[in-house]
């Protein structure tokens, strides 16, 4: 089972990116998964961490996640030296930013890679909502789910007058991932 | 979310939603409460989009919502409600007007702990402390479950020998608000499965009635016992669904309990809800260590399953009654409902009470697998005290 | 003047620990809230002319006087950039977040 925690801030999508991966999974690759975000009250701005959870097998284990193998981050601002808390040795730190040197201490027992994908974002969508870029970014660097797969999951599962552009922004992000690597 | 015979990745809300619009109620009143709040945003989203035909009540609280069901299942309507917590308690009056009236209504339960203090996670304080309202109580593992419940729920309820309110949980944002894959029946599956609401407990101009009306000291305790037997004889009703459920749409539930690896277990533990997947995982990783444990998931608690669990537990050593509930002051009730069904074993097991999950504390696998330790060395320990409280973050002595 | 006191971390040890029911004191917080900020204010204090509308407008009372001037204290700043828009000497900029 492969476990991915996102951090953003409540607005940002990040719960969307989770469940977008979830869905990929789950619907076009014949696998299973659980996306969840942090329970409680949400309020914009706040910090807020999704989760997915995938497995070849049917997933019944509901207990928290306290580790995971990929950590995701879609705002820089939430970055700290305890952002990488709980990953596994060999996984990897994600992060949106421009560039990863000011965060090479704090990637934990995992790698670090990072992607500028609010500038992609503003670039292709006009709004700097990285979630899709991010979730490009990741499936390039971890071959988590196909390409395919995660385009279908937008398609399927975000409103019409959005999908177009997200697609595009998945597609581009993977790209450039792809020759990051 | 598409509509028929398809899959979708979804919230355990979403799948209620859905199960709820297969089911095709009449009416639906329902007031919003975390975590349940999705089930009836939800269900508001299909009557405006007009794939949902029904008459959606908006109301000022839940005693309205439920009052608002029973006087619409009064005339002969399928009904639905959803609620949680606070929202359920708040009902409680009318619950047993709904069941004392032999009303069918189906009603979804996100649990949720109880104030106070004030808390909106999950626990199953709020339907535990509700099993003596005359209501049929189910609990369900995962959003599939649920989805199918739901459509059950009304098959059983309005079960002419059974007349009985259903209620079918959910915990609260751990079920509520986890998204996963669900297969959805198409309409015509559902139709084929659940027939249109008949019955002749109803209001009608053309065969007015007489109804909720008044019994004296004379006469009430007939009609407790009416409805007493009605749930008792419902476990029979509940065995021919959940066959016919498999049948014809594909997916069995094993009825009023599922056993996972407990033919040869030494150590049961006994579970509600969701928690009972952690425990799947816990007693497959003790078993490749070669540990004899297995897990009963109880899915109903009314009518309660005194010969399955009797039958099924006769072997073991040491059973576990894990719930996220405490009668406040003595002990768990699920633990009291169990011990209860195995005092005629005739055996001399040791059943512990695992207090745990209170106000939405996790319960994780190594919290499980501690408590399959206990129960190994409660035969050499013999606890004075059955009900422990799991992570109690403090001393108390 | 007053200003609010943050309780530090409750870390019960003993049942006893906890109050009895749910009645404790009051007159604190219970943690600081400024994780939403994404950009902080700075003063200038050349250009600060100790006008005060700052300290006036914040919306969180999080701009103190000091030596005749302001200070701006960090525990509940949201960076909503009120004081930086609304200060007539141009004396505070937002600059991004620093941990």
């Amino acid at each position: 089972m492969i476990e991915v925690r996102w951090h953003g801030r409540g607005g940002q999508g990040a719960f969307t990116a989770a469940r977008l991966l979830g869905a990929a999974a789950a619907l076009f690759e014949n696998r299973h998964a659980l996306a969840f975000p942090s329970f409680g009250p949400e309020r914009r701005g706040a910090p807020v961490l999704g989760f997915t959870k995938i497995d070849d097998h049917k997933i019944t284990d509901r207990s928290a996640v306290t580790e995971c193998d990929y950590v995701v981050v879609l705002d820089e601002t939430l970055m700290s030296p305890k952002i990488a808390v709980g990953l596994r040795a060999g996984g990897k730190l994600i992060v949106n930013a421009a560039s990863p040197a000011p965060y090479r201490d704090w990637a934990g027992a995992g790698d670090l890679l990072a992607l500028d994908a609010t500038s992609l974002a503003l670039r292709i969508i006009g709004r700097p909502i990285a979630n899709t870029a991010m979730l490009g970014a990741l499936i390039a660097w971890t071959g988590l789910v196909r390409l395919e797969s995660a385009l279908r999951g937008i398609e399927e599962e975000m409103p019409q007058r959005l999908a177009a552009k997200n697609v595009e922004v998945l597609r581009q992000a993977f790209a450039i991932a792809g020759e990051n690597s | 979310m598409t509509a028929n015979g398809s899959r979708v990745f979804v919230s355990g809300n979403d799948a209620v939603a859905l199960g709820v619009r297969l089911a095709r109620p009449h009416v639906i009143a329902a007031y919003p409460i975390t975590p349940q709040t999705a089930v009836v945003e939800r269900l508001a989203e299909m009557v405006e989009d007009g794939s949902l035909r029904t008459e959606y009540l908006h109301v000022e609280s839940e005693h309205s919502a439920l009052s608002a069901c029973i006087g619409a299942s009064a005339v002969g309507a399928r009904t639905f409600t959803a609620t949680s917590s606070q929202g359920l308690l708040y009902m409680v009056e009318c619950m047993h007007y709904a069941s004392g009236g032999r009303f069918p209504v189906v009603m979804m339960n996100a649990n949720r702990s109880l104030a106070l203090p004030w808390n909106i996670y999950n626990d199953q304080r709020d339907s535990l402390s509700q099993l003596d309202s005359g209501w049929i109580q189910v609990y369900v593992e995962d959003a599939q479950e649920a989805l199918d419940m739901i459509i059950q729920a009304f098959a059983i309820a309005e079960n002419e020998k059974v007349l009985t309110p259903v209620m079918v949980n959910l915990d609260g944002f751990v079920l509520t608000h986890t998204y996963e894959l669900v297969e959805v029946p198409t309409q015509e599956a559902v139709d084929r499965f659940l027939p249109p609401f008949k019955t002749t407990n109803k209001m009608s101009f053309e065969a007015p009635k007489n109804m909720a009306f008044t019994a004296t000291p004379a006469h009430y305790t007939e009609f407790k016992f009416q409805q007493h037997q009605a749930i008792l004889d419902a476990a029979t009703v509940i065995a021919d669904v959940d066959h016919s459920f498999g049948e014809q749409l594909g997916r069995y539930y094993g009825g009023l309990l599922d056993a996972y690896r407990v033919e040869d277990a030494e150590f049961v533990l006994i579970t509600l809800g969701s928690v009972t997947g952690t425990a799947r995982v816990v007693v497959d990783q003790l078993r490749a260590e070669g540990r004899k444990v297995g897990v009963i998931k109880l899915r109903y608690l009314r009518p309660f399953p005194v010969e399955e669990l009797r039958s099924l537990t006769r072997n073991a050593w040491a059973l576990g009654v894990l719930e996220k509930n405490i009668s406040i002051g003595y002990e768990g009730t699920v633990f009291t409902n169990v011990r209860s069904a195995l005092s005629q074993n005739g055996t001399t097991q040791e059943i512990l009470n695992f207090v745990a999950g209170l106000g939405g504390r996790d319960i994780s696998r190594g919290d499980i697998a501690q408590m399959f330790e206990r129960l190994s060395s409660v035969a050499t320990t013999h606890p004075a005290n059955r009900v422990i409280f799991v992570n109690l973050g403090v001393e108390t002595a | 003047m007053s200003r609010h006191t943050v309780r530090p971390p409750f870390q019960p040890k003993h049942i006893a620990d906890f109050p009895c029911g749910t009645c404790d004191e009051a007159g604190h917080l219970v943690e600081t809230l400024s994780s939403w900020r994404t950009s902080t204010p700075e003063v200038n204090l050349q250009l600060c002319t100790g006008c005060l509308r700052c300290y006036l407008l914040c919306p969180e009372g999080m701009i103190v006087k000091k030596n005749g001037k302001v200070a701006i204290e960090f525990d509940f700043c949201k960076g909503c950039g009120i004081c930086a828009h609304e200060c007539r000497s141009d004396a505070i900029r937002m600059i991004a977040r620093r941990e």
